[in-house]
């Protein structure tokens, strides 16, 4: 009768293999557990030299000058302004493109334009860059003769075409996984698309829309050569999006570019900064996970 | 009764207005990437030449060229391939085989999906921090491709994990009911056939890779480099040299962002030029991803 038991060297393998492909998976934990370590480790330095308080009260910042001042505000002014006027332009059409995709469009029609949405959120962002500042700055400025050279509309609008496939993909997932009866009960009496689309099928997917909407926000707060490239380098606490402003991101891009030695608090703006950013986007992403969650839980 | 004729007939039309919108919404996002494509070529093909591809950014416009930044393109995105492949693939393996289904798991995957959303200039600074100060590895060729390989780690471990999962169950059943151990049914039954798959993850991971400017620019490629690293064949023994991994690069997405950033308008149509290349290359590998895509989906029908 043959054993039918593992030889001992063959056990050994195959528990280093797996060991080895755990630790991988590890990894990824390790990544998060650095980049929070390292952010806190660098932001800790300036936070010694830097008050709290002034930090988030103060208006202006200016690292540079000979009296420097570390508000935050108006960087993380810039990029609100600028996710704002990108979600104002990807919300919409990001919805109504989902809409499109799901409840209208003929099935091959969409095999067709999936691939092209796809298609927008693979450009290089350095060339969407290019194309807000040399393409679509000197057009807007034709119709608003105010619009300075670098501004917050410009890029604003860009990131919003960028993060449409995002918004529209995350939406139409939430749709599609609103079961057919619904539909069909709606059509039963008499409905349009369009009414059971908008009172029927946009309710129940409500939310994976709204994670679609937090995952947008998340992509447009983390930008930066979009807006490095055509908003502008001055930080600039307003709400007009005409004028120039600096982002959170395009700040770090700015110091990066000079000559920066470690330890000096300029050095240290820049993880200050980083770690704002980090949270902005962490609280986001944690909301739209648990939120794109539901989705799967509600059928 | 007429009044409810009218009311149907009114939604009748609002819906068929709708689905004009909707057709017109979905293509906005098209009609302005041609616009974006036909702006870029008419201002960069005539910088186009065999010239350009062959000499170093230089003062004046019309000799820069972007040799150094292609090929430090190159060498960035095969050593954000080496570390980033083993690593994801192992990872995603361990994640559909062998993990259970216990907090750690549950740790290790929502990990994951963070990660994939944190800013690619956060990596930078991750990098800065991690191997430019502590690892003492310099703004260097290994650094910029480390960073970009944990930026794509999220997707790789994602594409992985998408491929194995699409292999049927009694795949495994077979392979286990024929008294084969799990690696061995990971290595000959798993692997082969998620290949196609992980490959094209890979592949997209790459073309998104040699776009990215933010996280390079923070750990410190320069935008002004007119030589390139050293040679990795050398004229000595063993022939091999490993020092280009040690030197300072450039890309080509920073290359056109520093010509970008210049106010003559010649310099802007160098950055034109750089963009159709790197488009152009971008374009081809999401094409190529695509091609190994459906070409693996018609060869393996379960």
């Amino acid at each position: 009768m043959a054993k039918f038991y593992r030889k001992t060297s063959q056990k050994i393998t195959e528990s280093i293999i797996e060991s080895s492909l755990f630790l991988s998976a590890l990894f990824s934990v390790f990544i998060t557990l650095s980049i929070v370590g390292i952010l806190a480790y660098e932001s800790f330095g300036f936070f010694k030299e830097v008050s709290f308080r002034e930090f988030l009260t103060e208006r202006q910042w200016t690292p540079l000058f000979a009296d420097p001042k570390f508000g935050i505000m108006p960087l993380i002014a810039g990029t609100l302004l600028t996710t704002a006027i990108a979600l104002v332009v990807a919300l919409p059409l990001g919805l109504i493109t989902a809409i499109y995709l799901s409840e209208y469009a003929p099935h091959r029609v969409r095999e067709v334009l999936k691939p092209v949405l796809e298609l927008l959120a693979a450009v290089p962002t350095v060339v969407y860059g290019y194309f807000a500042l040399l393409f679509l700055t000197p057009i807007l400025q034709k119709f608003i003769p105010d619009l300075s050279g670098f501004n917050a509309l410009s890029p604003g609008i860009i990131m919003g075409i960028m993060i449409i496939p995002y918004i529209s993909s995350v939406s139409e997932d939430a749709m599609m996984a609103v079961p057919m009866q619904i539909r069909e009960g709606s059509y039963a009496t008499g409905a349009t698309k369009f009414q059971t689309a908008f009172k029927v099928i946009i309710p129940s997917a409500f939310s994976g829309i709204a994670a679609a909407f937090i995952i947008g926000i998340s992509r447009a707060i983390g930008e930066t050569m979009v807006v490095a490239i055509a908003a502008g380098g001055q930080p600039n606490l307003t709400a007009n999006p005409l004028e120039p402003v600096q982002t959170l991101t395009a700040y770090i891009v700015a110091v990066s570019l000079g000559d920066v030695p470690h330890g000096t608090i300029e050095y240290k703006t820049i993880f200050a900064a980083g770690i704002t950013l980090f949270f902005m986007t962490l609280g986001f992403n944690i909301l739209g996970f648990w939120l794109r969650k539901r989705i799967r839980e509600a059928y | 009764m007429k009044d409810l004729k009218k009311r149907i007939a009114l939604n009748k039309y609002r819906n068929n207005v709708f689905a004009i919108v909707g057709l017109l919404s979905t293509l906005v996002g098209f009609f302005l990437l041609t616009a974006l494509m036909i702006d870029l070529f008419r201002d960069g093909a005539d910088r186009l030449s065999y010239k350009f591809l062959t000499s170093f950014p230089s003062r004046f416009p019309e000799e820069a060229g972007i040799l150094s930044a292609w090929v430090g393109s190159f060498l960035l995105l095969l050593v954000t391939a080496c570390a980033a492949i083993p690593i994801g693939v192992a990872a995603g393996i361990y994640l559909e085989e062998y993990a259970k289904k216990n907090w750690l798991t549950d740790i290790i995957e929502i990990n994951i999906v963070n990660l994939a959303g944190v800013p690619s200039i956060v990596y930078g600074l991750l990098a800065l921090g991690m191997f430019v100060q502590v690892l003492k590895l310099g703004e260097s060729v290994l650094t910029g491709g480390l960073t970009l390989a944990l930026l794509i780690l999220p997707m790789v471990i994602m594409a992985t994990r998408e491929a194995v999962r699409a292999i049927p169950t009694v795949i495994r059943e077979a392979s286990y009911a024929t008294g084969a151990t799990k690696w061995q049914t990971v290595r000959w039954h798993i692997v082969p056939y998620s290949t196609g798959g992980i490959l094209t993850g890979v592949i997209i991971g790459l073309s998104r890779a040699i776009g990215e400017t933010a996280p390079i620019i923070t750990v410190g490629a320069l935008t002004f480099i007119a030589f390139l690293p050293t040679s990795p064949i050398s004229s000595e023994f063993p022939f091999i040299s490993f020092k280009w991994l040690m030197d300072p690069f450039t890309v080509m997405p920073i290359q056109m962002f520093s010509w970008v950033s210049r106010p003559q308008q010649a310099f802007q149509l160098n950055a034109a030029a750089a963009g159709i290349v790197l488009m152009v290359m971008t374009l081809l590998m999401n094409g190529i991803a695509i091609y190994i895509r459906y070409q693996y989906r018609k060869k393996i029908k379960w």
